[in-house]
């Protein structure tokens, strides 16, 4: 090997390694970010109270509100941003087109529609008042997950469908069409409330809000299991998503089975989204902005681009919530509309900047 | 050796064939130019070989070895392809060369893998961008990193669908030098569809000539002859012969 070799592996060694802190970086700022998020609310406990409570020795107000309403809110937080995030920027590659993300494509609108489908339908949840904290007990979240991932996956199909049908579609008909499913399963949804009491229509009109209280430790374990199967298949593919990012062909030539890559992955990101949204309502957005967030940082390199944006989006989501729960406290602003406003213009940006006929 | 047997191909049912029974050998560290008027099937036939478009009943063997019943990983081991304007993703030169060695990753990176795109890098001239965006390059640069990427994966035969088409004259020939040099030191069969017969009389061993889906001649450089050019492309040429080098001139 000759010097200038062995100098250009040291710079590219270098490279790698700044990413890798950008992410560690990151990490620590969304660690940071949440342990704040604890602390702030109607409530205000001190910051060795805090750590106190969270290490089991705090007092037993602090115990309350901490870990059994405000803990369990951060980690929603967490866990749907990290899920929506991941599944936006798979979305994006395997179906080439940097405006895909759950709730652009109405897979988020499908997954809403099933998961209210299953809570009034087949009373797999609880319909209490329209309060802040609790509009929708779900008692059974296999059901209500259920319900979500098969209209969430209606979506995820017809979309697969137009892309492989109509290949040159290019990245604003596809949008179309889950403009299309949004409309369809919105008016669902719409049929559903017409039919039901005011109590349930009220709670259901709040729920799709997006409501990060109203997930429980149990739905947050199912969503931490859900995402933790979904990061490992997403980093197992990492090099394949690479692969998918030089266009079909030179994947296929790279051995990748593009078809099949394509097809499980969409089916995984159904699931994580329909888990997200069936625990918490629609929450827009976040899948597309954080991945492009990321990007600047790492370019299309899914091995930091899948990590990255899971924590971009979690962090997103974090201080999205935080401030809709602080700025005109004691209410709590909806955090899908937080996102919306959040997400609209960059969705505008992307279309001004124009997005490549892939 | 690569042996390909009976490639027929058509895009749909109704469709008449884009490749009908097109077969021919080419010895490894051989430059095969595959020549033929725009939609001939020329670049059908280099997906068919490598099995981005499905053929039956067809073969396609390497050293003996059937590509056909390859796991994807081992064909891509065997079998590199550079399509035609290939776009790069939004990543640095040194990652899309890098990928180039996914059929050999299991799960990270080694050092034998960054040692293999440090050399290719130098070897194409391209040690300079190689923490630059691929978008930030000219066509040019970016064909080559296309072509850097395709000899990561160390395949024993390339397929190169018109790598000069974003090319100024000099990097034409750059181009072609290097591909026919790489070929030679490492032993592997170079197919390349290009539509300068110059250039190819110039850089290539081997000429296939496709007319009406099917191999119009095949052979050495004697192949290509006014005859040949004319019942191919319609065209009417002289053959001279200028410092010992063969130029076509049309008339």
């Amino acid at each position: 090997m000759t010097k200038r070799s062995t100098e250009q592996i040291r710079l590219y060694g270098e490279f790698i390694r700044r990413k890798r802190l950008a992410l560690l970086f990151s990490l620590l700022i969304t660690l940071l970010a949440s342990l704040y998020a604890v602390g702030v609310g109607s409530i205000n406990i001190p910051f060795s109270e805090l750590i106190r409570t969270l290490i089991g020795k705090g007092d037993s107000l602090s115990q309350t509100a901490i870990i059994n309403i405000r803990l369990p809110r951060v980690v929603a937080a967490i866990l749907v941003g990290a899920a929506l995030a991941s599944a936006g920027a798979v979305m994006q590659c395997v179906l080439r087109n940097p405006l895909a993300s759950a709730s652009t494509l109405g897979v988020s609108q499908g997954a809403a529609f099933g998961a209210a489908v299953g809570i009034v339908v087949f009373g797999g949840g609880v319909v209490n008042s329209a309060t802040a904290t609790s509009a929708i007990t779900i008692n059974n979240p296999y059901i209500v997950t259920v319900c979500a991932f098969v209209c969430g996956s209606i979506s995820s199909i017809v979309i697969i469908a137009i892309s492989q049908i109509k290949k040159n579609i290019g990245p604003g008909g596809l949008i179309l069409a889950g403009v299309a499913l949004s409309s369809l399963f919105s008016g669902g949804s719409t049929l559903l409330q017409y039919f039901t009491d005011d109590t349930k229509l009220g709670a259901i009109v709040f729920w799709t809000f997006g409501n990060l209280g109203s997930a429980s430790w149990r739905d947050l374990l199912i969503l931490a299991l859900v995402l933790a199967a979904a990061l490992i298949y997403f980093m197992f593919n990492r090099w394949n998503y690479n692969a998918m990012e030089s266009g079909a062909d030179t994947a296929k030539s790279l051995g990748v089975n593009t078809r099949s890559v394509m097809l499980v992955s969409m089916g995984i990101c159904s699931v994580l989204s329909a888990v997200a949204v069936s625990f918490v309502g629609i929450i827009s957005f976040v899948g597309l902005v954080a991945p492009h967030i990321m990007r600047r940082f790492t370019g299309n390199d899914y091995r930091f681009l899948v990590p990255g944006s899971a924590v971009a989006g979690a962090l997103l989501l974090v201080l999205a919530d935080t401030f809709g729960r602080s700025v005109v406290a004691p209410v709590i602003l909806p955090i899908g509309a937080l996102t919306a406003f959040l997400g609209a213009p960059m969705f505008l940006f992307l279309l001004f900047k124009g997005v490549k006929n892939t | 050796m690569i042996k390909v047997e009976n490639i027929t191909y058509s895009y749909s049912r109704s469709a008449g064939k884009v490749l009908d029974d097109v077969g021919f050998e080419l010895e490894r560290g051989q430059c095969l130019a595959v020549l033929g008027n725009n939609g001939a099937g020329k670049s059908t036939l280099l997906k068919c070989i490598d099995r981005i478009c499905h053929t039956e009943g067809a073969s396609v063997t390497i050293d003996g070895q059937d590509v056909f019943k390859m796991n994807g990983s081992i064909m891509a081991q065997n079998i590199a392809y550079v399509p035609q304007n290939a776009e790069g993703a939004n990543m640095t030169v040194f990652d899309t060369v890098l990928l180039g060695r996914k059929p050999y990753i299991k799960w990270d990176v080694s050092s034998y893998d960054r040692e293999i795109v440090s050399d290719i890098l130098q070897k194409m001239g391209l040690e300079e961008f190689a923490l630059r965006n691929v978008s930030e390059l000219s066509g040019g640069e970016a064909q080559k990193v296309m072509l850097a990427r395709a000899l990561a994966q160390e395949p024993k035969l390339l397929l190169l669908d018109e790598p000069t088409s974003n090319l100024d004259p000099y990097n034409q020939h750059e181009m072609l030098h290097v591909i026919r040099d790489i070929a030679r030191e490492r032993n592997i069969a170079v197919m390349i569809i290009i539509h300068d017969l110059n250039l190819a009389m110039r850089h290539c061993d081997r000429f296939l000539f496709i007319k009406d889906a099917k191999v119009f001649s095949f052979g050495g450089v004697e192949t290509v002859n006014p005859e040949t050019i004319e019942s191919v492309y319609g065209l009417r040429v002289d053959i001279i012969e200028h410092r010992g080098i063969r130029i076509i001139v049309p008339y």
